[in-house]
């Protein structure tokens, strides 16, 4: 299989867009762009198994690469990995449902699709990509459309956040750049993942770039203490703008964490878990207890979500094969709850014109479907076995209590104190919501979902409840990948 | 005979244009609706003879010396002057002297071009007198303008005081060594206490004339007022030949003495991107603001031209090719919103794109590659001169320069914003372009897109050397 057509069709979907003449053409070409995007991603998958099934036990499948630079040895060089299945798997599910749900936007609706779709192409190139330079080039080319959608969609005080989330970005960027021009000279000039994979490089070194490397990606994927662009970012995005910043943004940085700090720089990772470990546990409770106080339904998951990341970065610093498989279970299960949650939340604002907690109630009298799913949403979020929040929950802390030290033992007790933290606020919040007497008469007249927010809500159901009924698949596309990393950690 | 036709070849091109600008304006005169088609059509011309034979070879005993590379870095400033001619269109049509107006840009033209070419500190001191002079004159054009008439005022003083530098430096430098030959000084440098003062003298001049700081103060005077043609000349095509002409300076005839000029340029690089950020994030004023923001850019150069190799050479080459399309641009827009309403502030900007979507998006467009965001070429280019500054394992210098990418951002963001996203009951109305105006347009675009997508336009440098 090509994954060229990765970025070949969102590519072709976003020309299209700008060819439409009406807004109602905008959004079917929209929508058969990303639909033929998640077949696309469901083929990988099986061409990625089939593979496998055949004993190819390459590290990476469907290589492809092509000079770009030559005289500075810079190759086009894409390839993917279980790893990388699974996040171009969550990539396409976020982006059709993001599609889906803003099915009403009226403002500029060509401009908005055209950069939602620019947005999904960008996750796909830095998925695929295994030369650094090109992996960056991905990671930045969303930077423009992020700041807009906030900017231009958005609600709230947008022009602040938006200009937050994108200095705040491009100041991770800023660490990356130099960490990887650091990497580009120490390995004689080599930017691919592959060949840098190969080069011992002296832990002096690595003590440098390292932190440049993992707190550059780290800002991404809201590394405590620089995580404050999240909860302005989030809140202050359209509902597929929020939903992409969580499901996917925030992924590309804890991808990178792994797949380019740890994997490349193990020693500097071994130097550094201490570190990792205790701002992560920082996030994972401040997280929690800081959310504990929010009334605005955005704000309410934005902070969980600092709290949720916290674990895999959490895991990642335990720098065990099951932790590290656990990291990126919790990234993608934390993708598809978050993204549910955003569209849920989006679909009850659009309503009732209000995320406070306090001035909603009974709504589950006027739109059960929507009600149901934010319950569903909640429960994941808590970790409730059978749904993918428990299952990855509980691969990290299994990862994190195989190291006996007392330091490690301590963080993971306490993360798994937050869950505590987790059902009280995400209880009352949606309890509040949903039960209870109405509060406001004209609430009666609500409608419940409409087509495509249902098309919406039940392909992120289905990425959430598969992955809780029968986890088995994706720890057969993650587990691989975290073995190769675990082992260069340990030296073999 | 034969070689010196092909070696002068663009020299020769410029000349002949100038004199048959001459004939016509000695002439009965043509009108300007006549008068433009043909220049622009012209200097095309020019612009496509560049590409061809270009071949390597040395002049009057090494004093002029030519190169695919220096046959390259002259047809970008062929090409920033034919953009220019493109995007004024508006402006050069009620001009009352368009003929003088190409007279003089071509004459500083033909400085510039002898400036990179120049083998010897003599020829290089007059056409580096040659390529200002005219110059400081178009800053006067507008002559109804009193800011105009104290913009180029501010040029002739400052471009006088920085030849007094520049001449006390080459005295120095001759007094040393006995030779004002490029070839020959690399051998005869001794590394002295005084050569060293001579060469800090001869970069000062570079400094003047590339606004960097701590002489840059004339640059935002005179480009806000001179006309925005005559402004973007300066800071696109005087700068770029300016930047050429230090690389070679500095790789060849100062390479005894890299350690020492190594530093210097640290230093003044680290304070050009930082001042250059600071002040132009105030700026209300589009001319200001970009002025300052050229400032940071020339910053951005150094990073490049302290790696010291040919890798050096190839990325300031490659950044410049694309800052002219980028700067262009976002000038071009200026110029379109300033003749036809009047208007330069960033406030007034308000709204554009509910008005003016095309103009919108090619300032946006430049402005995202200015600050280096992908998938503009400003990115590679911004990359390729990190990549090149960090040669030399200096992580502390290569981190301050990315910082100062993000201090950019934040201003160019503030343009963005103004145009994307904040209200305005009175946006500026709606504008027909002339469509040279839009082909301009639409050639930087694709310049800005493409440029850094192919990959091979940076081998293409590297081969020339």
């Amino acid at each position: 299989m090509n994954v060229l057509l990765f970025l070949g069709f969102p590519l072709l979907t976003a020309l299209f867009v700008l060819l439409s003449r009406s807004n109602q053409q905008v959004r079917v070409v929209a929508l058969i762009g990303s639909l033929l995007q998640v077949v696309l991603a469901l083929l990988l998958l099986f061409a990625f198994r089939v593979e496998r099934g055949n004993n190819n036990a390459a590290q990476f499948l469907f290589e492809q690469q092509y000079p770009l630079i030559q005289s500075l040895n810079i190759h086009f060089h894409v390839g993917v990995d279980g790893i990388s299945v699974s996040m171009i798997l969550l990539t396409a599910f976020v982006v059709l449902a993001g599609v889906l749900v803003s099915w009403n936007i009226e403002k500029m609706t060509k401009e908005f699709y055209f950069l939602l779709i620019l947005l999904a192409l960008g996750a796909y190139g830095f998925f695929i990509s295994l030369n650094l330079f090109v992996l960056f080039f991905f990671l930045e080319i969303s930077v423009i459309p992020k700041y807009l959608l906030i900017g231009v969609w958005g609600s709230g005080k947008k022009e602040y956040s938006a200009n937050k989330l994108v200095l705040m970005l491009m100041f991770g960027s800023a660490l990356i750049l130099v960490g990887m021009l650091g990497l580009y000279f120490v390995g004689g000039h080599e930017f691919d993942l592959v060949n840098l994979s190969r080069i011992i490089i002296e832990p002096a070194r690595q003590t440098i770039l390292f932190p440049l490397l993992f707190v550059g990606f780290g800002v991404f994927t809201a590394l405590f203490p620089l995580h404050t662009w999240v909860p302005d970012g989030h809140s202050s995005a359209p509902t597929a703008g929020s939903m992409f910043l969580a499901g996917i943004s925030m992924k590309l940085g804890g991808y990178g964490c792994l797949r380019v700090a740890v994997y490349l720089l193990p020693d500097g990772a071994k130097q550094y878990a201490d570190i990792i470990i205790l701002l992560s546990s920082i996030a994972i409770l401040y997280g929690a207890f800081v959310t504990m106080m929010q009334r605005d339904l955005k704000y309410i998951n934005a902070y969980s979500s600092i709290s949720h990341v916290g674990f895999s970065l959490l895991a990642m610093g335990m720098l065990t094969q099951t932790a590290i498989t656990g990291a990126l279970m919790q990234m993608i299960s934390h993708g598809l709850m978050t993204a549910l949650f955003f569209a849920v939340i989006g679909m009850i604002y659009d309503r009732t014109h209000t995320r406070m907690v306090d001035e909603m109630g009974g709504l589950m009298k006027v739109m059960p479907f929507i009600t149901t799913v934010l319950f569903i949403v909640g429960l994941c979020s808590l970790g409730l076995p059978g749904l993918s929040g428990f299952v990855a929950e509980m691969t990290v802390f299994v990862g994190s209590w195989q190291n006996d030290h007392i330091f490690h033992r301590i963080a993971t007790i306490s993360a798994a104190m937050s869950i505590v933290v987790t059902a009280v606020y995400i209880l009352r919040a949606v309890a509040r919501t949903a039960m209870g007497t109405i509060t406001h008469p004209e609430f009666e007249e609500l409608k419940d979902a409409h087509w495509n927010e249902k098309f919406a809500a039940m392909i992120l159901l289905l990425g959430i409840i598969s992955i809780g009924i029968a986890p088995g698949w994706l720890n057969d596309l993650l587990a691989p990948g975290a073995e190769i990393i675990s082992n260069r950690i340990a030296g073999k | 005979m034969n070689d010196l036709l092909l070696l002068m070849k663009s020299e020769l091109v410029i000349t002949i244009i100038i004199f048959g600008l001459l004939f016509i304006k000695v002439g009965k005169g043509m009108r300007n609706e006549q008068l433009l088609p043909i220049i622009q059509l012209v200097l095309l011309v020019n612009l496509i003879i560049g590409f061809f034979f270009n071949i390597e070879g040395s002049l009057f005993g090494d004093m002029f010396h030519t190169s695919p590379l220096i046959a390259f870095e002259k047809n970008i400033l062929n090409l920033g002057v034919y953009l220019i001619a493109l995007l004024n269109t508006d402006w050069l049509k009620k001009t009352n002297h368009l003929a003088e107006f190409f007279l003089l840009i071509l004459a500083a033209l033909l400085g510039m071009f002898c400036l990179i070419s120049s083998g010897n500190l003599l020829i290089f001191y007059l056409s580096l007198e040659l390529a200002t002079i005219p110059v400081a004159a178009l800053a006067n054009f507008d002559l109804d303008k009193k800011s105009s008439s104290e913009g180029a005022m501010k040029m002739i003083l400052s471009s006088a005081f920085s030849s007094g530098i520049l001449l006390f430096g080459i005295s120095l430098i001759y007094g040393i060594t006995g030779s004002i030959s490029f070839a020959a000084l690399p051998q005869l440098a001794d590394g002295s206490p005084l050569f060293t003062l001579a060469f800090i003298f001869l970069f000062t001049a570079f400094a003047f004339k590339l606004s960097i700081v701590p002489f840059h103060f004339w640059t935002a005077d005179v480009y806000e007022g001179s006309p925005i043609a005559v402004t973007s000349f300066l800071s696109v095509v005087s700068k770029a030949s300016v930047a050429f002409i230090l690389l070679t300076v500095l790789y060849k005839v100062f390479l005894p003495i890299e350690h020492i000029w190594y530093y210097l340029i640290i230093i003044v690089a680290s304070l050009t991107m930082l001042i250059g950020n600071l002040f132009a994030m105030r700026q209300q004023n589009m001319k200001r603001f970009l002025a300052f923001s050229s400032i940071a850019q020339v910053g951005f150069i150094l990073v490049g031209v302290s790696n010291g190799t040919e890798m050096g050479v190839s990325s300031v080459v490659y950044f410049i090719l694309i800052y002219l399309f980028s700067n262009l641009a976002a000038f071009g827009v200026v110029a379109v919103i300033s003749e036809n309403k009047q208007k330069e502030n960033i406030d007034d900007y308000k709204g554009l794109y509910s008005t003016n979507p095309f103009l919108s998006w090619i300032l946006a467009i430049a402005l995202f590659s200015l600050a280096g965001i992908p998938p503009t070429a400003g990115f590679f280019g911004k990359l390729f001169l990190l990549t090149a500054g960090g040669s030399k394992a200096n992580f502390g210098f290569i981190i301050f320069a990315a910082l100062n990418m993000i201090i950019s951002l934040y201003y160019y963001l503030r343009v963005t914003r103004a145009i994307f996203m904040d209200k305005n009951e009175f946006p500026i109305e709606k504008i027909k372009t002339n469509a040279s105006v839009q082909m301009a347009m639409v050639i930087c675009a694709v310049g800005i897109v493409l440029v850094g997508l192919m990959g091979w336009v940076f081998d293409y440098i590297q081969t020339l050397h």
